[in-house]
Order: structure tokens, then sequence, then C-alpha cells
């Protein structure tokens, strides 16, 4: 069946709130609250993502695999090069000195982190996106934005819903 | 005094930001002249240098480091503050840093970058920079992994990327508001190509906060390492008045201590050039004028613990380099340091003062002087007065080509940040719009309890 989709803008975050509240609390056939919900909005508003329900972040992950990355990588290159220089008078010291390999590994450690995060920030966050049915240019500026996607049958009431917390504007686009 | 109006509406911060980039005051462009010419002065000399050799610069032994390596280490040490504003102040809660911090971010990446091009000025032969690499390893060059100066190149590789990286990943939402609301034009292409699609949802910001923090972790130990790392150029090497253990904290001091000295100089400029009085409050000129107040003090103790520990310390050589410093040939210099480093912020003291334009634009750069100066102070007297009498040499002076590059640095600095903030936004529009909700939040919540608190007091 094909999927409607429909754009709210709100004022301000409680009148998003309490549209959020009420979708999650509605029953509608063709809409899933926990999936077909997105909220927009110019500044990050934790507590209003909080009402869509627990969904986890998984930066953090990309971060932990990237700095154990970096600082294994930088290691095994060094000490590999190292174990390599044997053609080099040691007068006894280790072939592998520790502590100023350390210093290596602790940048290659923050470097592979620090990359690997924003890798994983890009995955995570659907980073490069094309742009979504329905943009309002008003959600970058002051406004927030409800996009919902429902069938078709679903959508009078979504429509009805937004009109009840006084929208402001309501954009309508059929999807696929 | 507040940080901000709690009143501003969010539509009027986006056009008064949006219109930075098309129409600042006529000063923009004096300050954009003068930088050209200042880099026109810094390439000629350069050009002559690499045309005649290194010896036009008036190094020989055993004044083999000079100017070059100071600013060097001045540059690298102006880039924490970004770090500083940006990331410990971020994790602090300290939502005044909101509306400076993203400049305060690009003076950290242009700092790094005018610190690497000395690296390639230092080498002389410019063209054999390729031979300093370490890999592949057939070319038998034996990379030292023991020395100080290779963290250094990781160190700084790593801080530069890793500042480019949080600067471009804070400025996205940015990015996306400027692709939204720019007439079509090369502007409106380089922002949507950059904006990667950005539209607020929830997923986004949900990532792009864990993300952000993420790396305002990772880049407040990297800072510090990187000029302890740079500290241990020095430190780590035996001539006299560097193998001092608490030289890395006293060098982080130092970075820190100039870095918010020209965060205090740039604030002033672009307030007035961008006509941000709105968002560049004396509010907040107050704070970061405190917050260096603080940090010239510890770097006052620091220092005096470096003198202490030569002075009461057993390396005669040291003690006698400290001498020289303090009545030698270097002594004006190392006078004015004192002074500039330790004297002239007590003005800040002074509450008057503290927002005092003129005053704390001549504070400032008094401040960043002392700062070169102090790096100057670290290198030159040292060489000229090492552990054997016969290596003396008290006479010797940077020639006119080390001044002119030098000189041309601050225009290469300069250059890079007024085109960035040009064609970026240099005051970030959602998280103003974030403090600006929030303290507005704050307020209405401290009416109602006011009211509450008045109502029940009338009900007893």
């Amino acid at each position: 069946m094909s999927k409607r989709h429909l754009l709210a803008l709100f004022t301000n975050f409680d009148e998003a709130e309490a549209v959020v509240k009420e979708l999650r609390g509605v029953s509608l056939k063709g809409f899933d609250a926990n999936k077909d919900m997105v909220i927009k909005s110019p500044i990050e508003h934790p507590e209003c993502e909080s009402l869509l329900g627990e969904k986890p972040v998984r930066v953090q992950w990309f971060t932990l695999g990237g700095a154990l990355t970096g600082g294994l990588l930088a290691f095994s290159l060094i000490s590999a090069s190292q174990g390599n220089f044997f053609a080099q008078m040691k007068g006894g010291k280790p072939i592998v000195p520790f502590p100023p390999n350390f210093v290596l590994t602790y940048e290659m450690f923050i470097l592979g982190g620090v990359y690997i995060s924003v890798l994983g920030f890009l995955i995570c966050a659907g980073l490069p996106a094309r742009r979504s049915p329905l943009y309002s240019a008003k959600v970058s500026e002051d406004q927030i934005g409800i996009l919902v996607q429902s069938d078709e049958a679903a959508s009078g009431s979504l429509k009805a819903i937004f009109t009840k917390h006084k929208a402001l504007e309501i954009q309508e686009e059929a999807g696929k | 005094m507040k940080d901000i109006r709690e009143d501003i509406a969010w539509a009027q911060i986006n056009k008064d930001v949006l219109k930075s980039l098309e129409n600042p005051r006529r000063m923009y462009w004096v300050i954009l002249f003068i930088a050209i010419a200042m880099v026109g002065v810094a390439v000629g000399c350069e050009v002559y240098q690499y045309t005649t050799g290194l010896g036009v610069a008036n190094f020989s032994n055993p004044h083999v480091w000079g100017l070059y390596i100071a600013t060097f280490i001045f540059w690298i040490g102006m880039s924490h503050s970004g770090t500083l504003l940006s990331a410990i102040l971020h994790l602090m809660h300290a939502d005044w840093r909101k509306p400076i911090y993203r400049f305060a971010e690009a003076m950290t990446t242009f700092s790094l970058m005018t610190a690497g091009l000395f690296v390639a000025v230092h080498l002389g032969r410019v063209w054999q920079i390729y031979y300093a690499l370490p890999y592949p390893n057939m070319r038998q060059v034996w990379p030292n992994f023991q020395s100080p100066l290779l963290w250094d190149a990781m160190a700084i590789f790593t801080y530069l990327s890793s500042s480019i990286l949080f600067l471009y990943v804070g400025m996205i939402p940015d990015l996306a508001i400027c692709r939204d609301n720019m007439n079509p034009g090369w502007r409106k292409k380089l922002y949507t190509a950059l904006a990667l699609g950005w539209e607020g949802t929830d997923r986004q910001w949900r990532n792009f906060r864990v993300t952000y923090l993420t790396i305002a972790c990772f880049l407040i130990p990297l800072a510090v390492s990187v000029h302890s790392i740079v500290a241990s150029d020095f430190a780590m090497s035996q001539q006299p008045g560097w193998h001092i253990t608490s030289f890395p904290p006293y060098f982080v001091a130092g970075a820190l201590y100039s870095g918010c000295a020209a965060i205090i100089t740039l604030f002033i400029i672009l307030r007035y050039v961008f006509k941000f009085e709105e968002y560049m409050t004396m509010g907040i000129l107050k704070k970061i004028v405190r917050l260096t107040f603080a940090i010239a003090m510890v770097w006052t103790y620091l220092n005096l613990i470096e003198y202490a520990a030569v002075w009461y310390g057993h390396d005669q050589a040291a003690k006698d380099v400290l001498i020289q410093k303090a009545t030698g040939p270097y002594a004006p210099f190392w006078w004015a340091m004192n002074f500039c480093g330790s004297i002239v912020p007590l003005i800040m003291l002074f509450k008057r003062f503290q927002t005092h334009i003129p005053m704390m634009m001549a504070v400032s750069i008094l401040l960043n002087l002392g700062m070169w100066l102090e790096r100057w102070m670290i290198v030159a007297p040292t060489f000229s007065h090492g552990y054997y009498p016969w290596t003396w040499d008290h006479d010797q002076w940077p020639s006119l080509v080390q001044w002119g590059i030098v000189f041309g640095s601050f225009g290469w600095f300069g250059l890079l940040f007024m085109v960035f903030c040009k064609v970026f936004p240099s005051v970030s529009m959602y998280e103003v719009k974030e403090m600006v909700y929030h303290r507005s939040q704050a307020t209405k919540k401290l009416e109602a309890t006011g009211k509450m608190a008045a109502a029940g007091k009338g009900a007893h």
C-alpha cells in the first residue's frame, strides 16, 4: 500500500511534545509511532527526543573500535620497524622500547578514535543523506517539525491530531 | 551583566549571523589587505631564503634554532585555547562559551597550520622534506622512534586533523542553515555539499551529541600531550636551562595563556567587524578576561618555579644561562617577557577594565607579545651560552629574513582566519539558540517558583 508523508510545523517544543505523546498513544492501522515518526528541530532537545522511545546510539562502539585499532596498529608498525633495525647497534638497549613507543601509540589511539567516531557518526546518523520527502527550511530556523509516514487511510486522523495541536503548517506528499 | 539577551528570536539569530557572511564593516577589508601585505613580505623572504640558502637567515653554530622554532612553539601554543573553549568548557557545561567557541576552534586549526609551515621553513632545503618522512624503509632512513621530534610530527598531525574534524562536525547544523538561506550560487553549492543533507532529525541530533562529546573528550588529553611533547623537544635534550621536569606543564600553561589572550583580541575584532555586539557581549568578555587572568597566574607560578629550580639546582651552566638572560644582551626581552606575562595581567583584576575594550585590546596584545618573547627566551639564550665556553656567542641577532618570515606568519594566520569568518558562520547559530532557549526556560522556572513562593506566603 502506498505511504503518505505528513510534515507538521510547530512553534515550540511544548506543542511538539504534546503531539508526540498523543501520536504514541493513538492506535492507527498503517501507522507505527516507533518507526514512522521523526522530529526535526533547530536545536537538540533530548527531552523531546526521549518521548520517541528508547533509541540507542552506537557511535561509542565505533570510537572504541577505532581507538583500539589505532593504538594497536601504531604499536605493531613501530615495533615491526624497530624489529627490522637489527642491523643498528643497540648497545644493550631493548629492541622494542616501551616508554617511547607508548607516546606514539597514545597519539594513534586518539587519532583512530577521532577518525572512526566521525565515520561512526556519519553511518549512525545516516549522512550524507538525500533530502527527505518533506522538508521545510523553517526547521533550521525556529520551528519544530514532526514528520510522519502512514497508510493513506491513517493520514486523515494524523492530520486531525496536528490540527488539534495548532500546527502552523501541514505539508503533505504521497510517498512510495 | 547578562551573557546574552534571552528574548532574541531564533530567526533573528540566523539573520544576524548570516549577514556577517555578506556585508562586514569596512575594517574587514582593511585587515584582510594588511594580512595579505604581511604574507607578501614573508613570501618574499622565503623565496630569497629558498634560492640563496639558509645562511641568509643567519643560522650558524651555536644558533641552530632561532625565531622559526620559537614562533613554531608560539603558534602551537596559540592553538590550545580553541580546545579549552570548545572541549573543556563544553564538558563543564559552561554555556557562555557558545557564541565564541566557533572562532576559537577556527583559531586552533589555523594556528596549527601556521605552525606547520615553520617546520618546512626551518628545514631550509624544503625540497628535501621527502627524506624526513620515515617510510618506506628501503631508503634506509632509520627513523628514531625515541626522538621527541618524531613524536612532535605525529602529535601535531593528530591534533591538526582532529581539530579540523571537530570544527567541521560542530559546524554541520549551521552549514544546513546556510544552505537553507542562501541564494543560488557558489555559496549555496558549497554549503549543500558540506551540510551532507542535515535536516535536524532526532536521529541526527542524538548521534551528533554523542560524537561531539566523544571528540571533545579525546581533544583534551590530545592538546595536553601535544604541548607536553613540544616541551619534551627541549626538556629531553642536554642543554642548560632546558632539562627541567616542569617544562611540560609550563608549556601547557603558556599555551592556554597565549590562546586566551588571542581569543580576547579576536573577540574584540570580530565583535566590531561583523557587528556581533548582540552575541559577543560584555558579560562574555568579562568571563574570558577572568579565565585569562587565572591562567596568567598559573603561568606566573610555573615560571617562578622554573627559575627557582634552576637557581637552587646544581647545574651551574643552567644558572649562568638564567643570569645571562637577566643581565646579558637578551635582558630587555627577558624583562619585557616577565613584565608582559606577569605584571600586565594584573590590570585584569580591575572590574572597570575587564569590559573596557581599548584597554583589553592593548592588554591582550601585550600578553601575546610576552608569550612570544617567552618562547624566544627559551630558545635563543640557551644556544648563546651553552655548556662549553668556546661555543658561546652572545652577539648573534636574527637576520631580517627571519624577522620577515615571522612577521608574515601573523599575516598568514590573519588571512586564513578572516577568510574563514567570511565564508563560514563564526558564531554557532544552533548553540546560541540553545543557550537562549535554556536560559529563558530557566528564567521562566525561576519566575514560576517565585510566584508559587509568593502565593504560598500569602496563604499562610
